[in-house]
């Protein structure tokens, strides 16, 4: 018998008992519905942990000072000064894999425009340091090496910063006070929304490195150096790069530990696929576990409807059916039963992602793969619980099914 | 006159665990091309035993058979599934068409599964089957939209479609009033006439009595095997009955 029979045939049979059919499918349905719905929010956030991981900048390195430790005290990252603009130059200058580095100076104060006073961090950097940090200007313009080698007091506004002292007003080219140090305002920058840890990344101000660390800093000790990558694959060659730099710079002796840290986004990323790895274990399980149990209700109709059709399986036999095409007729009804189930529940569990990622504020991602795979899974779990009913009907003896009533 | 079927010394045991019953005891029988043959028998005669085996649908326990020149008795499923399909024709009691599902489509059954695809066009060989028996007018009709004669006439165009060698009616008349009966024996009587090889399982004599050869059985035997010398003809006596409304 044709396939496009053997379709109809089915179709019509699940046509028949639509209540039936659709009962039986639920199982599926829901198995499937809920997979779809939960792989579909689980990449969706993922996706956005990673684009807030890439909004801390792109292949980013941060180098640290070390850690003081005098009599046993030990001193927490960063409490040792280490770090120097000295260390930045040989960096530039001795490393082959880093594409940009630059110095980062941090100092929190109060910052006064007009009537309006707010407290945040300025930050001086290179002008690389905006695209290794991912900031983007919004309006106005960057600062110049030429500003930064003359300590230029200019700067650029987050937009918290922003809306907090010209609520409403531009200020691009107004003027600011930072620490009675009378500062203009060149540009605004994008907004970069929060961290990964939460942190609001739009209350700041960026200046020059000189400016920040002559102007307002104690004139010698970086926060930190931050760096970029070529490329993802040559951050750990690039992070050995600018150690082995360091390490000369600061005159270590072999064996002795490093007066700095290292640190890339590897880490933020391990824990965000271990935490992607754990949900789609517990999602395969469940998938697995409302898939046998629709398997069942499947297994278990099929069997009612062997029951119900043994005189019609007794004349297909009777007229010419081999046992195959009997075991192919009911295999291709469990099949479908089953397919129409997987799509009614990737279609559901389409709309339910839709829902949920609009409730919880997650973005909507559906992978062409699941879609696929959600597809030959429940045909596949079809064809295995309906093969036992199908070959019950096939092993039917002719005689005694024509005599059924 | 060629031999359509073949059968020497077929016996039928069943083991039903403690005891052993004898359907057929050695029965010997041919019907050739062309025959309208009547089994009779009453109640455990063996009559359906043997419509079973002829029909393929079951295998001697020991003895030959022979249908169309091909050697049936040691066949597998799938032959013997094959040689329904191409061999025989099926006509039931209880007419045993699938329901819900439309004439044409009932008849069009066989062709879907025949695999030597020695008919082309399915579609239209239902068609005429079902325009043979006389219900070119009622293709698209389900069976519960028939009356029991109409639904007979579905059966006997499907056991017509796949240009059987052999037709066996297995007390084709038992659910049909007498006059629905004499038209369905008509009908027999037709096609007999035009060429078609028919067995009649029966147990009513008045119905045997339209065949043109007699077969009876009793205990596992044949008792009596003779040619009806003037066979009834059923059209005739279907003219001679007072007219009433048509069923």
């Amino acid at each position: 018998m044709k396939w496009r029979m053997l379709l109809k045939v089915a179709l019509k049979s699940i046509a028949r008992n639509k209540m039936r059919s659709l009962l039986t499918m639920l199982g599926i349905i829901i198995g499937v519905g809920a997979v779809i719905t939960l792989v579909a929010l689980g990449q969706g956030s993922q996706r956005d942990i990673e684009g807030q991981v890439a909004s801390l900048g792109t292949n980013l390195m941060i180098i640290m000072p070390g850690s003081s430790h005098f009599g046993g005290v030990q001193g927490g990252t960063g409490s040792l000064g280490t770090l120097q603009l000295s260390d930045v130059t040989a960096l530039r200058r001795n490393t082959t894999q880093l594409a940009a580095v630059s110095p980062e100076v941090r100092v929190q104060s109060q910052v006064v425009a007009g009537a309006n006073n707010w407290n945040t961090s300025i930050i001086g950097g290179d002008p690389d340091y905006l695209a290794i940090r991912n900031y983007q200007v919004a309006s106005g313009r960057s600062f110049s090496e030429r500003e930064l080698t003359a300590r230029a007091k200019v700067a650029l506004l987050g937009q918290t910063v922003a809306e907090q002292l010209f609520p409403g007003e531009d200020p691009v080219g107004a003027r600011i006070r930072i620490r009675n140090a009378p500062f203009q305002v060149v540009g605004v920058l994008a907004s970069k929304g929060q961290s990964a840890m939460g942190n609001d990344q739009d209350d700041v101000i960026l200046a020059p490195s000189t400016t920040v660390l002559y102007r307002l800093g104690d004139g010698k000790t970086l926060r930190a150096i931050v760096a970029s990558a070529a490329s993802a694959e040559q951050m750990e060659a690039a992070k050995a790069d600018a150690s082995a730099v360091l390490r000369e710079a600061h005159r270590l002796a072999a064996g002795s530990e490093d007066d700095f840290h290292l640190r890339d986004q590897t880490e933020i990323n391990q824990m965000a696929t271990r935490v992607t790895g754990t949900l789609t274990l517990l999602l395969s399980a469940i998938a697995g576990v409302s898939l046998l149990v629709g398997g069942i209700g499947i297994m278990n109709i099929m069997l009612v409807s062997v029951t119900e059709r043994t005189r019609e399986i007794g004349i297909r036999l009777a007229i010419g059916a081999r046992p195959r095409d009997v075991l192919a007729q009911f295999l291709v009804e469990a099949a479908t039963l089953s397919l129409c189930g997987g799509v009614i529940g990737i279609a559901g569990g389409i709309a339910g992602a839709a829902l949920g990622g609009q409730l919880l504020g997650i973005s909507l991602v559906i992978d062409p793969a699941i879609i696929i795979v959600a597809v030959l899974f429940t045909g596949a779990v079809g064809i295995f619980f309906g093969f036992y009913p199908a070959r019950k009907a096939a092993n039917l003896n002719p005689i005694d099914a024509l005599r059924y009533e | 006159m060629t031999e359509t079927l073949l059968i020497r010394d077929v016996t039928k045991v069943f083991d039903l665990g403690d005891i052993q019953v004898n359907a057929l005891r050695g029965v010997t029988l041919s019907v050739d091309q062309g025959e309208f043959v009547a089994v009779m028998g009453s109640s455990g005669s063996g009559k359906s035993t043997l419509m079973n085996i002829l029909g393929c649908l079951d295998l001697p326990s020991s003895g030959d058979y022979l249908l169309d020149g091909i050697p049936v008795a040691s066949l597998g499923r799938n032959r013997l599934a094959d040689l329904r399909n191409e061999k025989i024709g099926f006509v039931f009691q209880g007419f045993n068409l699938l329901p819900r599902t439309t004439a044409l489509e009932n008849v069009e059954l066989p062709l879907l599964y025949d695999r030597s695809q020695r008919i082309r066009k399915p579609r239209e060989n239902a068609v005429a089957a079902l325009t043979r028996v006389g219900l070119g007018d009622r293709l698209h009709h389900h069976p519960n939209q028939l009356s029991g004669g109409q639904q007979q006439r579905v059966a006997i165009a499907r056991a017509l479609v796949n240009q059987p060698a052999i037709v066996l009616a297995d007390e084709p008349t038992g659910n049909l009033d007498s006059r629905t009966t004499l038209g369905v024996l008509a009908l027999f009587q037709q096609l007999n006439r035009e060429g078609l090889t028919l067995v009649l399982v029966t147990h009513e004599t008045e119905v045997a009595r339209y065949a043109s050869r007699l077969v009876e059985l009793r205990d596992g035997r044949v008792r009596r095997d003779e040619a009806i010398a003037a066979p009834r003809d059923a059209a005739a006596d279907l003219a001679a009955l007072p007219v009433e409304e048509a069923s």
